[in-house]
């Protein structure tokens, strides 16, 4: 089964042509999901040996995928972008058929919810979530094991388990490669999580720009249900646990917990104050827990493991910018972002130098390459100004402009603010004019001081976390590139 | 492509899926654009008064996701990507340019999308639903011509 | 029912569990600003004039912002209500109320009596230190009584409630989103059309500019009414009426 031919036809092989690859071979193939390094796609692999097809620079693809592979290279074991990974949450991505639920349960597919389902105890499963110390991937970092036994202790008798799929951070694409690749892995996270906080319907609410996703997701749903891993009765127990999809439809706010469940419901996407929370009060008044598609797709792994072997986990981030390769990895939680950005993708273009790595999307920051030893992890990031995020990282190399980033963030903040409060709707609007004055020389030292007050202001009076988190773009690059700034002020103004 | 002479028949078993319930009106609304191209006015109000809500519930979720299309397609579409990997590679440049172009005379509907997460091809077009890596405007305006041959 | 104490500024209060901040301040005299906010319709907590600065809420030390409209009073809350950050969020709200419409007080029907303009004289917005946007609104003239001036909207969505809440109606949504929402009559047409509409003008009450207006009044000459709502809901509730 390994020595099958496997052929990555996920999103990004397949706008580099894999589908005609597929659709050309006179061999069997098995369809698989992300293998890794997209720069060098498509890609295919056979046992533990990844083949890059990408035709040589300037070259059309191979027209068939024996000429392809004829002309393919290899990618070695020991090639840092392999060898540095630990793949934990993708551990079955680019080997099993995602389209396959009998695949996957060769490959060990639901075999940790049958375990939980035979012991039949619901605070050992939380426990264990809480003695990992697994925190929320979708960028709050918010302690998991809390969360579930917050729902759990709630005294109602329905509870709803809602997959956060929204992944809306533009450079961002982990938990896209984890549900085109493994959705199976997502379904078991889910319904292990239903099992310990008493949950019998779930939601996956997904952003509709995942058409191949959202495709597989349906698949594996119907799959699972018809081998009775998702539905009543799971597994002979006296669980049940349906999971619905919601696809969303364009609008990067509903992210934000508050927002998705009134998008869940129907809604426009608008947040409101939290108390009451989502795990008091959430989708349709109940119970909700709400956690991102990769930290479900931790729950599996973590549960084979154990806490002591799983330890301080991993976190897949999805590479790509000014960089030699870019891809999708999954590394050891409190690896160097040296290691990623130079070791592993190789680093800036020929001739030129790393200038800052844009993390936590468009409520992250810009870390600048000085600080390029620092760990990866939740509390080294923020003390630079900055968020782990959901897990992009786009790489920034000296011809970037650290001011028409910042303009960029703020015009996509601007343009995603669901308008319900003032700070935001209004905010963004005057944050993104004043660095359009600056980018225009037009700025003078009294508009970067307006600027800088604008930005607490908007952070510190936003209703939501969008609101709240949209001038940390601009504060995280005045911090480490306010050279940038004051050579874009007019002529003739005093620099202090 | 059904009509409307057949009363939007085509959209029963969505709205029946969703038990003719208010909290399905995006997923009602999804499909009801796949099935009709777009939100047409006696079709959002045929949508609010299957679900029993108010015309202007309806409209006002309808307008704030911005898949929800209010006027017919132009027989192409072409969407350039503004995440961040293809704007440090230059999309908002190649938005520019194609804004520039002369789209309509092609048949092409220009606008943008938020990242669709292929971003190792930045800057990326999505034509048709297909994705196009590595483009430049000349390039994508040579292959929009191609279209229609 | 519990009773909780908590300080506001220098007031030490006492208050039901379950009453809000802005209940609380108000027993104790305390003024602070609100525009969404009206009583007896929900709380949105969308026009952040009502933040004040919270600590020793849930263990928390460090100062949070919060809501008073929607926040809970709890034991041993410390309350902060006019901070120099507060009062620097409170005038740059103002500010980007009036520079993201068209806010001309000397030919508006609300002119004296806007609370849009009592706010600004109330934070001491002698001007506004970001630049106008003149946007291009329009006005809707075709209902037969009421009109509404889109430039003159400030988009606190109290016509929107009262006319879900209090009126069964649901003439009013809030349409499109960030800085292209606007109040929508219907499927966004013109509000005369919309057969929904009772012409109550219980919106036109509560509105706290002059977005919403009779036909008949001009400049200076409209008076907003929301004690008509409160009466109406005290009725409602108690069943008690005041003749």
């Amino acid at each position: 089964m390994s020595s099958c031919l496997r052929l990555c036809t996920a999103a990004s092989c397949r706008s580099r042509g894999a589908m005609a690859l597929l659709q050309s071979s006179d061999r069997p193939v098995k369809e698989v999901g992300c293998l890794g390094p997209c720069s060098e796609g498509p890609l295919a692999a056979e046992g533990a040996q990844l083949l890059s097809l990408k035709p040589a620079e300037g070259e059309p693809l191979a027209p068939s995928l024996g000429a392809a592979l004829a002309g393919s290279r290899a990618i070695s074991a020991d090639d840092p972008f392999l060898k540095l990974q630990r793949r934990l949450v993708l551990a079955r991505c680019g080997v099993v058929d995602p389209g396959c639920i009998d695949d996957a349960l060769a490959q060990g597919a639901y075999q940790q919810l049958q375990a939980v389902l035979a012991a039949n105890n619901p605070s050992a499963v939380i426990d264990t979530v809480r003695r990992s110390g697994l925190r929320g991937r979708g960028g709050a970092g918010y302690p998991t094991g809390l969360k579930w036994a917050t729902v759990a202790a709630m005294p109602s008798d329905q509870k709803v388990v809602v997959c956060n799929a929204d992944e809306g951070d533009p450079g961002a694409f982990m938990d896209r490669t984890l549900m085109e690749g493994d959705p199976h892995t997502l379904l078991e996270g889910m319904a292990i999580a239903a099992f310990a906080v008493g949950a019998a319907q779930g939601f996956i609410y997904i952003r509709a720009e995942y058409p191949l996703a959202i495709e597989r997701l349906r698949r594996a749903i119907a799959a699972a249900e018809a081998r009775g891993w998702l539905g009543t009765a799971i597994g002979g127990s006296r669980f049940s646990f349906g999971i619905e999809l919601r696809v969303g439809a364009g609008a990067y706010v509903c992210g934000e917990e508050t927002a998705l469940i009134h998008s869940i419901e129907g809604r426009r996407g608008v947040p409101r104050p939290r108390p009451p929370y989502p795990a008091e009060h959430g989708v349709f008044g109940l119970p909700t827990l709400i956690n991102n598609v990769e930290t479900f797709g931790n729950i599996p792994p973590l549960l084979r493991l154990g806490v002591e072997a799983y330890g301080a986990g991993t976190k897949v981030f999805s590479l790509t910018g000014h960089v030699q390769r870019s891809g999708v990895l999954e590394v050891p939680m409190g690896t160097p972002l040296r290691t990623i950005v130079e070791t592993m993708g190789g680093g800036a273009p020929p001739g030129r130098q790393i200038k800052a790595v844009q993390t936590g999307g468009p409520s992250g920051g810009c870390i600048p390459a000085s600080a390029l030893n620092t760990p990866v992890d939740y509390d080294s990031l923020k003390a630079l100004g900055t968020i782990m995020g959901s897990g992009g990282m786009v790489v920034m190399d000296d011809t970037t402009n650290m001011v028409d980033i910042a303009a960029f963030f703020i015009a996509f903040s601007r343009e995603e603010s669901c308008g319900k409060c003032i700070p935001c709707r209004s905010g963004t609007v005057q944050l993104e004019m004043l660095l359009r004055k600056l980018l225009e020389r037009r700025a003078s030292a009294a508009d970067l001081t307006q600027l800088e007050a604008l930005c607490h202001t908007v952070a510190d009076a936003s209703l939501c976390g969008l609101g709240q988190s949209a001038p940390k773009p601009v504060l995280s690059t005045l911090r480490h590139f306010r050279g940038d700034y004051l050579e874009l002020l007019e002529p003739g103004e005093v620099v202090r | 492509m059904p009509t409307l002479k057949q009363g939007f028949a085509a959209l029963e078993p969505v709205l029946q899926r969703h038990g003719h319930q208010a909290h399905g009106l995006i997923e009602v609304l999804n499909a009801a654009q796949q099935l009709y191209g777009h939100l047409s006015e006696p079709l959002l109000r045929h949508i609010a008064r299957q679900l029993r809500l108010p015309f202007s519930r309806v409209q006002g979720t309808a307008s704030f996701y911005h898949l929800f299309r209010f006027a017919p397609q132009a027989r192409h579409s072409c969407l350039v990507c503004t995440g961040t990997a293809c704007h440090v590679q230059g999309a908002a440049q190649l938005l520019a340019e194609l804004r520039a172009a002369p789209l309509a005379e092609l048949s092409v509907e220009l606008g943008s999308v938020r990242c669709i997460g292929t971003c190792s091809g930045a800057p990326l077009v999505v034509v048709d639903g297909a994705v196009w890596n590595h483009v430049d405007a000349n390039a994508v305006l040579a292959r929009l011509r191609e279209l229609e041959r | 029912m519990s009773v909780c104490t908590l300080r506001i500024n220098d007031h030490d209060i006492a208050v039901p569990a379950g009453t809000t901040l802005l209940q609380a301040a108000q027993q104790a005299t305390i003024p602070i600003p609100t525009l969404c906010f009206l009583e007896g319709l929900s709380a949105v907590a969308a026009c952040r004039l009502c933040l004040v600065e919270v600590s020793g809420a849930d263990g928390r030390e460090e100062p949070r912002l919060l809501a008073a409209c929607v926040t809970a009073a709890t034991e041993g809350m410390r309350v902060q209500t006019h901070t120099p950050r507060l009062q620097e969020i409170r005038r740059t709200v103002i500010e980007l109320l009036f520079t993201e419409g068209n806010h001309v007080c000397a030919i508006c029907v609300a002119n004296g009596h806007c609370e849009l303009q009592n706010l600004a004289v109330e934070v001491g917005m002698d001007h506004s230190r970001l630049p106008y946007r003149f946007p291009e609104r329009h006005v809707d003239l075709s209902h037969p009584q009421y009109g509404l001036d889109h430039n003159r909207c400030i988009l606190c969505t109290r016509c929107v409630r009262v006319c879900d809440e209090v009126e069964g109606a649901h003439v009013w949504d809030v349409g499109w989103r960030g800085e292209h929402c606007q109040i929508i009559s219907g499927l966004h047409e013109p509000w005369g059309d919309v057969q929904a509409c009772t012409h109550c003008g219980k919106c036109v009450d509560v509105c706290p500019t002059g977005a919403l207006f009779h036909k008949v009044d001009t400049s200076s000459e409209k008076h907003g009414h929301p004690e008509r709502l409160q009466r109406l809901m005290h009725a409602r509730t108690h069943q008690q009426w005041t003749p």
